[in-house]
């Protein structure tokens, strides 16, 4: 049976793609940090770290999150709409199922890249120097899957652009903002807590904090894995329903 | 019946619907291995549909479609393994250089990266583009661009080779060009199966073709069979100014064997065009200008529908 890896060859600048989280771990955690470390009750809200040991790993989870919605949306609507990418793709042997699974293949590349800057300069700071960080790669990588999945099916469904600058403000910035990477999330309301808990995100930052900050147990592990999963398959599943759907007409 | 006598597409009623749109209403269709076969048609008629269809990419709505033996609904991906396709519309990778559209591409089809470079290269020289291989392709003219799809559409090495409306678009220099290349693809024994508007190319291209009008099909035939059938040998178009061609229709009667008007000039259809001119000449008529040509598929479509090729 053929591989059904991709490979495409995409001569793109990867290396700035780790840039920017970079600056947010620069600027967040060292700036915003020294004002939070200074105060006596940061220390119990924070577990017991410092706020670069806290946010560090939540910004795993998140770049990844970034980098989907970066790529999952304008970049698929054009593959099917302004460059015929996917098109070209389906007059091959692949079928949609393999240009969706190369899709997210692709993805998982650029994730990786984006979070493995973030996961070096995590190792190179001795508040975040240790072996967690390897696992939490992966954590995070998973969780951007889950958004790979449902903004590519959303991308895939839409006709015109319109719809993304609203899902970027909508529902990206808030997870971003309120989805536990920069503080934690029982600082929010309590009606607004549960909401929290629902996110792919939270999930993630859970993850990659637990992973990092070793205070991850067995079944938290398999909370935030299940959930993440749980939400990943039907984005899966409806990708490639819109993806067959879009190139068989 | 030995693999290489079996036609490599066979279609019977073969309809193809959107929602209530029915944009091919049951055609019949066979091709032979290593002829070169065009649908002509006008835009509308259903070409680009049955093309998506025999490219194993648009599901069939009705009827049965084989595709060297296979069914498309069934084995799209052994069928979409042996095809090369020019679609329409050019979609190369604009990020990329030429070579590396060509690889990529080759890459699709599992094809080692070693061959797909040696074999991208090879390419690149069929289409006469190769001093431009490591060069953008956002610099390439259109005609270039076509050259390069076609090229990207041999990686594979394909058994028959797809082309939609190949030469829409480009300017005659570029066509020529286009016709040669894929003149001697035909010389190398490939299948050919292209649609287009142009009468002009099918001639050039097409041992046989269908001729597709409102999605169905209205002749089928060799270029000459079709002229011989439905057109005489020559034609003699007169032009007696704007809006006033119609009125010398009676006048011309008799001349030839049949007579179209058209807006701008009268067509005669005579198996001699000189004789048919003396003879309008003779009856006292004075065209603003006249011209003898040989019968093309134009004068076919048009005998068959009565509206003209190119809307």
């Amino acid at each position: 049976m053929q591989s059904l890896l991709l490979k495409r060859i995409w001569k793109t600048n990867l290396t700035l793609s780790f840039l920017q989280p970079l600056f947010f771990f620069l600027g967040m955690g060292l700036g915003v940090g020294s004002l939070v470390n200074d105060r006596p009750t940061s220390a119990e809200a924070l577990g017991n770290v410092s706020y670069v040991a806290f946010l560090g790993p939540g910004l795993l989870a998140t770049t990844a999150m970034l980098t989907a919605a970066g790529e999952s949306l304008w970049p698929v609507l054009g593959g099917f709409k302004w460059d015929g990418t996917y098109e070209a793709m389906a007059a091959t042997r692949l079928t949609a199922a393999q240009v969706v699974r190369g899709q997210f293949l692709w993805l998982a590349v650029r994730m990786g890249i984006a979070v493995g800057g973030v996961a070096v300069v995590l190792a190179v700071h001795p508040d975040t120097r240790t072996w967690g960080v390897l696992p939490a790669v992966p954590a995070a990588l998973l969780c951007g899957l889950v958004f790979t999945a449902w903004l590519t099916a959303w991308a895939a469904s839409r006709e015109y652009d319109s719809s993304f600058s609203m899902v970027q403000r909508m529902v990206v910035t808030p997870l971003f903002l309120f989805g536990g990477a920069f503080y934690p999330v029982d600082s929010l309301p309590d009606w607004l807590r549960p909401v929290a808990w629902v996110t792919p995100l939270w999930h993630g930052v859970e993850l990659c904090r637990g992973f990092v900050l070793h205070t991850l147990g067995a079944a938290d592990l398999l909370l935030h894995v299940s959930v993440l999963v749980v939400w990943l398959v039907p984005g899966w599943i409806v990708c490639n329903r819109f993806f067959a759907r879009r190139l068989y007409r | 019946m030995p693999k290489s006598d079996q036609p490599v597409i066979v279609a019977r009623s073969l309809v193809k619907r959107f929602g209530d749109f029915e944009a091919v209403k049951g055609i019949d269709v066979e091709v032979r291995r290593g002829e070169s076969f065009g649908f002509l048609g006008p835009n509308g008629a259903g070409k680009s549909s049955t093309m998506r269809m025999i490219a194993g990419v648009s599901p069939v709505t009705e009827g049965t479609l084989r595709i060297f033996g296979l069914d498309p609904a069934v084995d799209g991906s052994a069928i979409r393994d042996r095809l090369g396709v020019v679609p329409q519309a050019d979609n190369l990778d604009g990020e990329l250089t030429l070579l590396d559209n060509l690889v990529v591409y080759g890459r699709y089809f599992d094809i080692p990266r070693a061959e797909c470079r040696a074999r991208a290269r090879e390419l690149l020289e069929f289409v006469q583009l190769a001093d431009r291989a490591n060069g953008k392709v956002d610099a390439l003219s259109g005609g270039m661009k076509r050259r390069l799809t076609i090229a990207r559409g041999l990686m594979n090495r394909p058994e028959m080779f797809l082309l939609d409306e190949p030469t829409t678009g480009l300017d005659p220099q570029a066509r020529h060009i286009l016709w040669d290349r894929l003149y001697r693809l035909k010389q190398q024994g490939v299948t050919l199966v292209l649609t287009t508007h142009y009468m002009d190319e099918a001639e050039q291209l097409c041992d046989r073709l269908v001729v597709m009008d409102g999605g169905r099909i209205v002749a089928e035939g060799s270029p000459r069979d079709l002229i011989a059938r439905y057109s005489t040998r020559e034609v003699l178009e007169v032009r007696f100014g704007a809006g006033r061609n119609a009125e010398h229709e009676p006048r011309l009667r008799g001349i030839g064997d049949r007579l179209e008007v058209l807006a701008d000039r009268v067509l005669v259809y005579a198996d001699d065009g000189e004789s048919a001119l003396r003879e309008v000449h003779s009856r006292g008529l004075n065209p603003e200008s006249s011209l003898v040509r040989r019968s093309s598929l134009e004068d076919v479509f048009l005998r068959l529908t009565g509206r003209s090729l190119e809307e």
